[in-house]
């Protein structure tokens, strides 16, 4: 999507809200939803189009988990941390996950329960749901993604 | 819409379903979705067409069915059974009703898992597809917003939810027609309508499987509760982590407002409802309900003292009626069957049913909905199916991080609100999470303390510095590195957050140490003085 054109629909979503700052967290789910993170000058513009402090910007952003304030890497691995996947053994997966990603290019985070509880425990792996894993079965779906594979097969099955 | 064209709707929709020879309907909600849910599907819609059925046979989506370890899940309306395990080439057959090759994956209304059910929030999940609005008229739905609008003064609508006995489903389980009284008595102009759908609890998906399979019947309670309460605006704080139920959600409002359900007019009365979703942006604290509004309002989500609560002093200093989805999901039926007829399931002291998400150690993981009294050993081992073989059942933990693990002694104990209090752990939002032989307890209530840790929102300091000191001390005691003075400075914190802390996250934060301390503390002890994990389970 061109730069303008992220731009006008970020400005339609404050308009739409009359540029109140009460609706400080939709226009962030926005801008995220369009720029895929939230930039210290993006923060700044909608600071200045809410008529808020930037402070006030800053600590609402930072205070939830979904947003974020790098650019996404090239893959993205969610290992769900819910209490049916932890007792599944969700902490090795984890583990797995830190040995075998290369930092610069996996975005690795925790998840709080994906409501998939009966096929604990549960992987993301680039939006493809990894179900019932084990830390070899794991390996071997992160191998495939790394060495260029078709991250889109569903290998849970 | 008006009373007739509701009632038209509702014909026609009938009878266009009665007409056809097969409606097969695919779970398309997280669980099974993640088992590939969606790939099935397609395959059937390919098959109807390729076998030239398309006039007779409808594939469509639809909300839980309940069992989701076996799924992707798929319901034939005509032969009234479910489908375990389908896969993409079972198309064919699932077309042309053969059940041949389905040996053992062919689950009907008396297989144990269901036999022990009573289905009243999740009666349409299975049975309609939840993008379609017509779909839930033809099940009865808004016949009860219609009744309450054109026949029913607020008075008397609170007055049979007093009467139901109906207790808050969030888990503190405060009496829903207390809350709407006080808010309905409010003379404030402006009042608002908040349903709680921000459910946090890891481990807990039963709001989320509500909104996704059957998102009209929230609406519906949530505008019935406007009517009775005076208020013009209702949001619904939905957790971000659920796009579908989002999604699900923002289809479900469009339709209604179109069809004149909210909005200026409703079935052209003077009442008017409008509700805007909220999107919540990952915070456990919101389940607060100060927090949840703070975060309604743009700001960041810490709590404020109470009192005042909401009921006064809510959404921008207004009355605002807070409630969650479940306790929403409840009032359509108790409006059309009455008061009476709710207190008539359920015990006593907690009349309805409740709807658990049961996984963790147990065979048969997923969403029930039982009677509320109903004992714990029913739920897992005739529902459930018991622990899986070679392993034995240790503990179940309800109520998430604020709750506490009820021990194979309580078994037969029924499972209402009072009951497990009494306990040591709460009923909660419904997440029901079975441990057996080979979970660690301290781990767990590390595990627990961490997420309280990570979560606590950092207003004030019992519960900020508090979760900290408190997961030190467990997190060392799983390293097998804890000391005989820790059990004392464990029991000291639990008792100050217990006392001093602002908010329930704080209050409750202990309650999982506490309760397993209770409960199994030579599990406590082996880590401490043998350095050793019974379980094996930390490595020491």
């Amino acid at each position: 999507m061109e730069n303008e054109e992220r731009e006008k629909l970020l400005e339609r979503a404050m308009a739409r809200h009359h540029h109140s700052g009460g609706a400080l967290i939709e226009v962030l789910h926005t801008a995220q939803e369009l720029y895929g993170y939230l930039s210290r000058p993006m923060l700044m513009t909608i600071a200045r189009n809410l008529k808020l402090p930037p402070s006030k910007v800053l600590g609402v952003a930072t205070f939830y988990h979904l947003f974020r304030f790098t650019p996404s890497k090239a893959h993205c691995a969610v290992a769900c941390m819910g209490t049916a996947c932890y007792v599944a053994g969700g902490a090795e997966l984890m583990t797995t996950l830190r040995e075998h990603c290369a930092p610069e290019e996996w975005t690795i985070e925790t998840g709080r329960c994906m409501g998939s509880c009966g096929l604990a425990p549960i992987v993301i792996c680039d939006g493809v749901a990894l179900s019932r894993m084990s830390p070899v079965r794991l390996e071997a779906c992160l191998k495939e993604t790394n060495d260029g594979g078709n991250s889109e097969s569903d290998t849970s099955r | 819409m008006t009373a007739e064209t509701l009632n038209q709707t509702r014909h026609v929709e009938r009878e266009r379903q009665g007409r056809l020879a097969d409606r097969i309907l695919c779970c398309t909600v997280a669980g099974c979705l993640s088992a590939g849910a969606e790939s099935v599907r397609s395959a059937l819609q390919d098959e109807v067409s390729a076998q030239g059925r398309a006039a007779d046979v409808e594939v469509c989506g639809t909300g839980c069915m309940g069992l989701c370890c076996r799924g992707p899940l798929v319901r034939s309306a005509a032969a009234d059974v479910i489908y375990a395990d389908a896969k993409p080439e079972d198309a064919r057959a699932l077309v042309r009703g053969d059940r041949s090759q389905f040996d053992g994956r062919v689950l009907g209304p008396d297989h144990p898992f269901y036999a022990g059910q009573r289905r009243l929030i999740l009666a349409n999940s299975g049975r309609a597809d939840p993008e379609r609005m017509a779909d839930y008229i033809a099940l009865g739905g808004y016949q009860s917003l219609l009744q309450a609008v054109a026949e029913m003064t607020p008075h008397e609508i609170i007055a049979e939810v007093k009467k139901s006995g109906l207790r808050g489903r969030g888990g503190a389980g405060y009496p829903a027609g207390l809350k709407w009284e006080l808010v309905a008595r409010h003379p404030a102009p402006m009042k608002y309508v908040v349903c709680n759908a921000d459910e946090g609890d890891p481990g807990a998906f039963m709001n989320r499987s509500v909104l996704e399979g059957d998102p009209h019947r929230v609406l519906e309670g949530m505008a019935i509760a406007g009517h009775a309460v005076g208020a013009q605006r209702g949001y619904i704080y939905a957790r971000g982590e659920s796009p579908l139920a989002i999604a699900r959600l923002k289809t479900a409002l469009d339709q209604a407002r179109r069809e004149g359900l909210l909005g200026g007019r409703v079935f052209e009365s003077n009442f008017q409802f409008q509700i805007d979703l909220r999107i919540g942006a990952g915070a456990y604290v919101c389940g607060e309900e100060t927090a949840l509004l703070a975060s309604i309002e743009g700001k960041r989500a810490q709590p404020v003292p109470r009192p005042p609560y909401p009921p006064e002093h809510g959404l921008w200093g207004q009355p605002t009626l807070i409630n969650n989805v479940e306790t929403f999901a409840n009032i359509p039926e108790i409006i059309e069957k009455g008061g009476d007829w709710f207190r008539s399931i359920g015990s006593k002291t907690s009349p309805g049913t409740k709807v658990f998400a049961l996984a963790g150690r147990v065979v048969r993981t997923g969403l029930v909905e039982v009677p509320i009294g109903t004992s714990l050993r029913t739920i897992l081992f005739d529902l459930g199916g018991g622990v899986p073989s070679g392993y034995e059942f240790k503990a179940a933990q309800t109520g998430g991080p604020a709750g506490g693990c009820i021990p194979a002694q309580y078994l037969d104990l029924p499972m209402d609100y009072d009951s497990l209090t009494a306990i040591g752990t709460m009923m909660g939002s419904g997440g029901l999470i079975v441990m057996d032989t080979s979970s660690c307890m301290v781990d767990v209530a590390r595990f627990f303390m961490e997420f309280c840790m990570d979560e606590s929102c950092g207003k004030c300091i019992p519960c900020r510095a508090g979760t900290v000191q408190m997961h030190d001390i467990l997190a060392r005691m799983t390293r097998g590195e804890g000391s005989e003075g820790d059990f004392a400075m464990l029991e000291e914190l639990s008792g100050l957050l217990k006392e001093t802390s602002l908010c329930g996250l704080g209050l409750a934060a202990p309650n999982p140490v506490l309760s397993t301390l209770r409960h199994f503390r030579s599990e406590y002890e082996a880590h401490v003085r043998e350095r050793r994990c019974p379980t094996g389970r930390c490595r020491i």
